[in-house]
C-alpha cells in the first residue's frame, strides 16, 4: 500500500451499500418553487452499473431531480439514499461529490483559465482539503489515471492547452473526463449532445455506453435519436413524477407516453 | 553561452533579484557615500522607499485575493490599519515617561482623557512578542470571522465588495471615537524607539527598510508558491466557476476564507512595518478611499500576476509623491485618469506591456536574438 500524504476524510470511507443492486433511491421526493411542483412525489431507482435515460418535456423536473440528488436543491419531502445506507440529504454538495456522485452540467463548465491537464488534476479523487492542496504533487498512479482519461476522451494532444480554447464538443468531453477522474459510482449527465455535430454525437454515445457497467450513468436528453442509440432503460418524467419506465420500444407504445409526450406525431 | 541575464528568466527570480540588488544598493549608498555625492541615498529617501515597499506588500495581498480568487476586497485598508495599530500600541508603550505628561504607565492621550488605568485591551501591549502576535491575530481574526460569515452564506461579487467597504467604514467611525481607547482622531504618534533603538536614527530607519524588503521578498515567495501549487489552481477554478468547483468536491467557502485570512495577515504585516517608518497611525488609514486606491495599484500594475501588484504600488506611490508636491488638489483626478486610461488601453496593466516591448525590440533588432542564440 502506498503511503498517503493526507488524512483520509470521513466521506471517503462511505461506500454505498448496493447489495440489493440499487445504487440510487429516490422515494416520495417533492420540491415546489412558489407553489409550482417541480417534483411531485417522485419515486425512482437507479440500478448499480446501468445506463438510464431520462426523457420528458421542458418543466418535467429532469434538472430539478439532478439538483436534488447533488445537493443543490433541498427537497421539501422525501428520501434520497446513495446505496442503502447513505442519506444524501445530510451531505452538502462537496461531500456528495466526494462520496461518488458526479454531475455534468447542461452548459459545459470547465475551468477555462487552466490547462486540460490541470482540469483533470483538480478533479482526481483524493483529499480535497486546503492543507493537502498546498503541498500536493502528482504520484505515478495519478499521472497514469490522468493519461488514461485523456486517451478515453481523446484530448491527449490538447493536454497542455487552455481548456478555454477547446471546441464546444471537446469541452463536453473534458467535463465527462473530469467526472471520470473523480472515480464516481454514479454519473449524472445533463444533455450531453446539445449543440454537437453528428460525429461528436456518435463519439459521445460510444463514450457513455462504454462507461456503463463500471459506473451507473443517468443521461437526461432531448435528442430522441441519441436516446434510441444508447438506451437500455428509459424513464419518462411528466409533471414531476414518473410516467412510464421500460425499454425504448415499450415506452414508444405506452399509451400515456403517446398522449402526453410524443403527442400528436405518434397518435 | 550562459548569460547572467538568464538567471532572471522567471518572475520569481526577477522580483527577488531586483529587490536584493535594490536593497544592497540603498544600504551601500546610504552608509558609505558622502551626503553631497550624487549617488548618496538620504535617510529621507530610505524611509520613503520603505513606505512604498509596505504599499507593495499591501498590493500583493490585494492581488492574491482579487487577481487569483476574484474576491474584490474594498476593505483591505482595515487589515493594514489594524496591523498598524497593533504596532502603534507597542510603540506608544515604549515612550514610557518621555511623553508630554510624563506618566510612566499611560500614553498621553489617556492622561488627557483623565483615565487612571490602561483598558484591558492594552494589556501586554508593552511586550514585543505580544505585539507580533497581535499584528497577525487582529487582522487575521477579523478576516476569518468576516470571511466565514460572508463566504459560507455565499455572498460574492459586488455585494461582497460593498460589505468590505462598509466594514472598513464602520471601523473608521469606531476608531475616531475617543472612548475606543485608540487615541481618537489623532491616532497614535510621537513614537520614540523600537526595541531600544531610536526611530529617528538613520541606522534604525535603514534596518526597518531592509526588514520591509525581506518581508516583501518572503511574502512574494510564499504567494508565488501558493498560486503555483495545486491550491492555487483550485483558487483560480473558484474564481472562474465556483459552483463547478463545488461539484468537483472542493469546499470552496473554506478555501476562500483561508485565502482571505492569509491575505489580511499580509496586509496587517505591511501596516506594522509602515507605522514605525512614517511615525503615525490614525483612523484615516481605515478610510474607504485608501482601500480603493490599493485596488487601483493592482489594476494599474497588472492583476493576477503578483509582480504586477508590486510594480503598480511602486509606480503609483512614486507618482503620488511627485504629483502632490506640484499640484496636491489634482492628484485624485490624475489617479482616476490613470485608472481609466490603463483599464481602456492596457487591460493587463503596466506589466502586460513587457511582452509587447520585448517583441517589438526583437523585431527591430533581430540580429540581437541571433547573437544570443
Amino acid at each position: 500500500m502506498k503511503p498517503q500524504a493526507s488524512p483520509v476524510t470521513a466521506t471517503e470511507n462511505l461506500v454505498p451499500d448496493t447489495r440489493h443492486g440499487v445504487i440510487l433511491y429516490l422515494e416520495n421526493v417533492s420540491v415546489s418553487f412558489d407553489g409550482f411542483k417541480a417534483l411531485n412525489d417522485l419515486n425512482l431507482y437507479i440500478n448499480d452499473g446501468e445506463l438510464r435515460c431520462l426523457i420528458g418535456a421542458n418543466g418535467a423536473g429532469k434538472t430539478t431531480m439532478m439538483d436534488v440528488i447533488t445537493g443543490k436543491t433541498r427537497p421539501d419531502t422525501g428520501k434520497i439514499n446513495f446505496g442503502q445506507q447513505i442519506d444524501l440529504l445530510k451531505l452538502n454538495e462537496a461531500e456528495i461529490a466526494q462520496a461518488g456522485i458526479g454531475r455534468k452540467f447542461q452548459k459545459p463548465t470547465v475551468f477555462e483559465a487552466l490547462s486540460v491537464y490541470e482540469n483533470l488534476y483538480l478533479s482526481l479523487k483524493m483529499d480535497k482539503g486546503i492543507w493537502c492542496s498546498l503541498w500536493h504533487t502528482l504520484n505515478g498512479e495519478q499521472k497514469d489515471d490522468i493519461d488514461r482519461i485523456l486517451a478515453i476522451i481523446g484530448l491527449t494532444d490538447q493536454r497542455h492547452g487552455l481548456a478555454g480554447n477547446l471546441s464546444h464538443g471537446q469541452k463536453q468531453w473534458l467535463e465527462i473526463g473530469m467526472l471520470l477522474a473523480a472515480k464516481p459510482r454514479v454519473l449524472l449527465v445533463d444533455e450531453p449532445v446539445a449543440g454537437m455535430t453528428l460525429q461528436e454525437t456518435e463519439r459521445t454515445a460510444e463514450l457513455l455506453t462504454s462507461l456503463a457497467g463500471e459506473h451507473s450513468v443517468v443521461v437526461v436528453e432531448h435528442d430522441m435519436n441519441f436516446v434510441r442509440s444508447i438506451a437500455r432503460t428509459v424513464t419518462v418524467l411528466h409533471q414531476g413524477s414518473v410516467l412510464a419506465e421500460g425499454s425504448m420500444a415499450q415506452i414508444q407504445s405506452h399509451p400515456d407516453v403517446k398522449r402526453v409526450y410524443l403527442g400528436e406525431e405518434s397518435a | 553561452m550562459n548569460y547572467p541575464i538568464s538567471k532572471f528568466s522567471s518572475p520569481l527570480q526577477r522580483v527577488t533579484g531586483l529587490l536584493f540588488v535594490m536593497t544592497l544598493y540603498v544600504v551601500i549608498a546610504n552608509t558609505f557615500f558622502a551626503p553631497d555625492s550624487f549617488w548618496h541615498v538620504s535617510d529621507y529617501s530610505v524611509t520613503l522607499l520603505g513606505k512604498y515597499l509596505c504599499y507593495a506588500l499591501l498590493a500583493l495581498s490585494v492581488d492574491l485575493v482579487w487577481g487569483y480568487c476574484g474576491i474584490l476586497s474594498l476593505g483591505h485598508g482595515a487589515f493594514f490599519a489594524l496591523g498598524g495599530y497593533a504596532m502603534g500600541m507597542y510603540l506608544m508603550r515604549q515612550i514610557g515617561d518621555r511623553g508630554v505628561y510624563g506618566n510612566p504607565d499611560l500614553p498621553d492621550f489617556m492622561v488627557f482623557l483623565s483615565w487612571d488605568s490602561l483598558p484591558w485591551f492594552w494589556m501586554g501591549s508593552d511586550s514585543f512578542v505580544w505585539m507580533i502576535v497581535m499584528v497577525v491575530l487582529a487582522p487575521g481574526l477579523l478576516a476569518y470571522v468576516f470571511g466565514a460569515m460572508a463566504f459560507r452564506s455565499r455572498v460574492s461579487g459586488v455585494y461582497l465588495s460593498i460589505m468590505t467597504q462598509a466594514m472598513t467604514y464602520a471601523l473608521l467611525l469606531a476608531f475616531y471615537r475617543n472612548e475606543m481607547g485608540f487615541g481618537g482622531n489623532n491616532g497614535l504618534t510621537d513614537f520614540k524607539d523600537i526595541l531600544g533603538f531610536s526611530l529617528q536614527s538613520g541606522g534604525t530607519r535603514l534596518s526597518l527598510f531592509v526588514l520591509t524588503t525581506l518581508f516583501l521578498g518572503l511574502a512574494y515567495f510564499i504567494c508565488h508558491r501558493i498560486v503555483n501549487a495545486k491550491a492555487g489552481k483550485v483558487v483560480m477554478a473558484i474564481r472562474d466557476a465556483e459552483s463547478r468547483t463545488r461539484f468537483v468536491g472542493y469546499n470552496t467557502a473554506s478555501y476562500k476564507v483561508w485565502l482571505f485570512t492569509f491575505s489580511a495577515v499580509l496586509a496587517g504585516i505591511a501596516g506594522a512595518l509602515y507605522v514605525p517608518q512614517v511615525g503615525i497611525i490614525n483612523p484615516g488609514e481605515f478610510s474607504p478611499i485608501n482601500s480603493i486606491e490599493m485596488v487601483i495599484w493592482v489594476a494599474i500594475g497588472g492583476r493576477g500576476t503578483l509582480y504586477g501588484a508590486i510594480v503598480g504600488a511602486l509606480v503609483v506611490s512614486y507618482a503620488k509623491t511627485r504629483f502632490t508636491a506640484i499640484m496636491p488638489e489634482a492628484w485624485l483626478f490624475a489617479l482616476g485618469g490613470l485608472f481609466v486610461l490603463v483599464t481602456l488601453l492596457l487591460p493587463k496593466g503596466l506589466v502586460g506591456l513587457w511582452p509587447q516591448v520585448k517583441a517589438s525590440f526583437l523585431q527591430r533588432w533581430p540580429s540581437n536574438k541571433e547573437k544570443t542564440l
